[in-house]
């Protein structure tokens, strides 16, 4: 399924580029930000759980699977060098999956990795800390294959993930009650809520339906970018 | 429209049972734009031209024969299956595509290994190795790919399409940015692949580098294959069609008179910028304008040959 050279020649490509250098700046942000608050003592005594699952999970893990998750793919369908791959008889699923692979595992390092430092400088070894690393993870893989999909469909794929992240995730999920089941930001929380029963988190999900629906919504995003990228065009100049 | 049809090695081979690559009547829209009309070929082993000027269809032919594009009608078959959503094609196809778009970031041992790998070949370093060795790319094969010039990288490209020795081998402008050296031995390369049986269909909008190469020619023009078949017949028919020249001379009235009565002159005509001449044969009419005008005691300040270009050469093959 995962295919070992399109990682190896996926990870090369997406730290050749400057724009790797943007994958480190949310998580450093989140670290410094817990390290102000930290010292000076937080001003609620419930700030690590928000700043957590606010910054952590609602901004930090969305915007590095934003810049992986369209760099994996978008960037070489953008400059045609993912030719190179097509013109292969690898399958389009296996193209798939190994991109989704390598975009949630370094989400997961540049994202979920820093959310749990910062859990551990705001809350010490707690079960929030683990908590919260959990949900990351799952944000990061499901991130992941929803930024693949919409680079494998559309044209521009920065624009559209940044308008699902704003408009869905950042503004939709957060008014419309029936939203919340499908809101990746919410699926997190509901793993984070389901290991550390923090209720300061504002996680509207349980474990079951947060598990069962990023499996699906996961599963789906794989299906129809492969779908898509079967299908991929090449227009002349 | 008229298509020249002409009998060519690659079409025998198709009536003999030879055919690898066949369009028939295939059309392709990019919304409302045709850019192939209802082309029909058959290719067999050998190396094939594709000819035209730029915009005339040729890589949309290229993109349909390697499955990035689908036909909106009719249907192209590569050994008898149909290329679009059938990755398993690249088993026997080998693509190098026209645009410089490259995993700069790998030297080119690296990056023909790498495709050795997904063309799951059971000894990639050996396959690698055999295709750098074909493309003259050893010595400068540990180099990245960012430093090469670009007849280098397009090497680089040939290599990573033939290393898996693919049945048929599709190339989209492969002589684009090579030094004279580099173009003959890409020529020499592809010569040398089509004569063991490979089926090579190449584009170019340049006549002389299918005129050297190719022993079949398929000259597309707006879409439409104008002509098809042996490049010496297509070159004598561009050959001997009308030249236009645009003379200017110490007397163009008078070598109007002087030239009107060469056989090699089909018509004259006085313009303001000075005399323009329609020739039957190239030829003849270079050689006898110097010395007719030169015994009618007339001195020649200008020749210019005005329809030189290729479109102009495509558009009298069409209107032939």
């Amino acid at each position: 399924m995962v295919n070992s050279t399109i990682t190896w020649i996926t990870f090369r490509a997406l730290f050749g580029r400057r724009r790797a250098l943007l994958f480190a700046l949310p998580a450093l942000v989140l670290v410094v930000l817990t390290l102000g608050l930290k010292s000076a003592h937080g001003t609620t005594a419930d700030w690590p759980a928000i700043l957590l699952g606010e910054a952590g999970i609602g901004a930090v893990v969305p915007l590095t699977a934003l810049l992986v998750g369209t760099s994996v793919l978008g960037s070489e369908i953008d400059d045609n060098s993912v030719l190179h791959l097509l013109a292969t008889p690898v399958s389009r699923r296996s193209v798939i999956i190994s991109k989704t692979a390598v975009s949630a595992a370094v989400t997961a390092v540049f994202a979920a990795v820093p959310v749990l430092l910062a859990g551990l400088i705001a809350a010490g070894p707690h079960a929030l800390a683990f908590g919260c690393f959990l949900g990351a993870i799952l944000g990061s893989i499901v991130y992941s294959c929803l930024f693949v999909l919409i680079s494998a469909a559309v044209q521009h794929p920065i624009a559209y993930a940044l308008a699902y992240v704003a408009l869905w995730e950042g503004l939709i999920s957060n008014l419309v009650s029936g939203a919340k089941f499908l809101s990746v930001e919410q699926w997190s929380l509901g793993i984070a809520h389901a290991v550390s029963h923090n209720p300061n988190l504002n996680s509207h999900l349980t474990l079951t339906p947060s598990l069962v629906l990023a499996v699906i919504a996961a599963l789906a995003s794989v299906v129809y970018a492969t779908e898509r990228l079967s299908a991929f065009t090449l227009r002349a100049d | 429209m008229t298509t020249v049809e002409q009998t060519a090695a690659a079409n025998d081979a198709a009536e003999t049972g030879g055919t690898v690559v066949e369009f028939d009547h295939v059309t392709h829209w990019y919304g409302n734009v045709v850019a192939v009309n209802e082309i029909s070929m058959s290719l067999g082993p050998g190396v094939t031209g594709l000819l035209g000027p730029n915009g005339a269809g040729k890589s949309t032919i290229l993109h349909l024969l390697a499955g990035f594009l689908s036909p909106s009608r009719g249907e192209v078959t590569i050994g008898g299956e149909s290329p679009w959503r059938n990755p398993p094609i690249f088993h026997k196809v080998g693509l190098v595509p026209e645009r410089d778009s490259i995993y700069a970031f790998l030297t080119a041992r690296v990056f023909v290994t790498a495709s050795a790998k997904l063309h799951e070949l059971p000894d990639p370093k050996a396959a690698a190795e055999r295709a750098l060795d074909l493309v003259e790319m050893n010595e400068a094969a540990d180099r990245p790919i960012s430093t090469y010039s670009k007849g280098m990288r397009q090497r680089a490209k040939v290599a990573a399409a033939l290393v898996h020795d693919p049945q048929v081998l599709l190339l989209d402008e492969p002589f684009n940015g090579m030094d004279p050296r580099q173009r003959m031995h890409m020529m020499d390369l592809l010569r040398e692949q089509g004569r063991n049986g490979r089926t090579i269909l190449f584009s170019s909008h340049i006549l002389e580098e299918v005129e050297k190469l190719a022993d079949t020619v398929q000259v597309v023009v707006a879409g439409r294959l104008a002509a098809s078949g042996d490049y010496r017949t297509i070159r004598r028919l561009m050959t001997n069609r009308p030249h236009v020249f645009m003379l200017r001379s110490t007397d163009d009235r008078a070598l109007a008179q002087v030239l009107i009565s060469s056989p090699a002159v089909q018509g004259v005509s006085l313009t303001k910028e000075g005399l323009e001449v329609h020739a039957g044969d190239h030829g003849t009419f270079t050689r006898e304008l110097a010395k007719v005008s030169r015994a009618a005691g007339i001195g020649l300040r200008e020749v210019i040959p005005s329809d030189e270009s290729l479109e102009s050469v495509f558009a009298y093959l069409v209107g032939a």
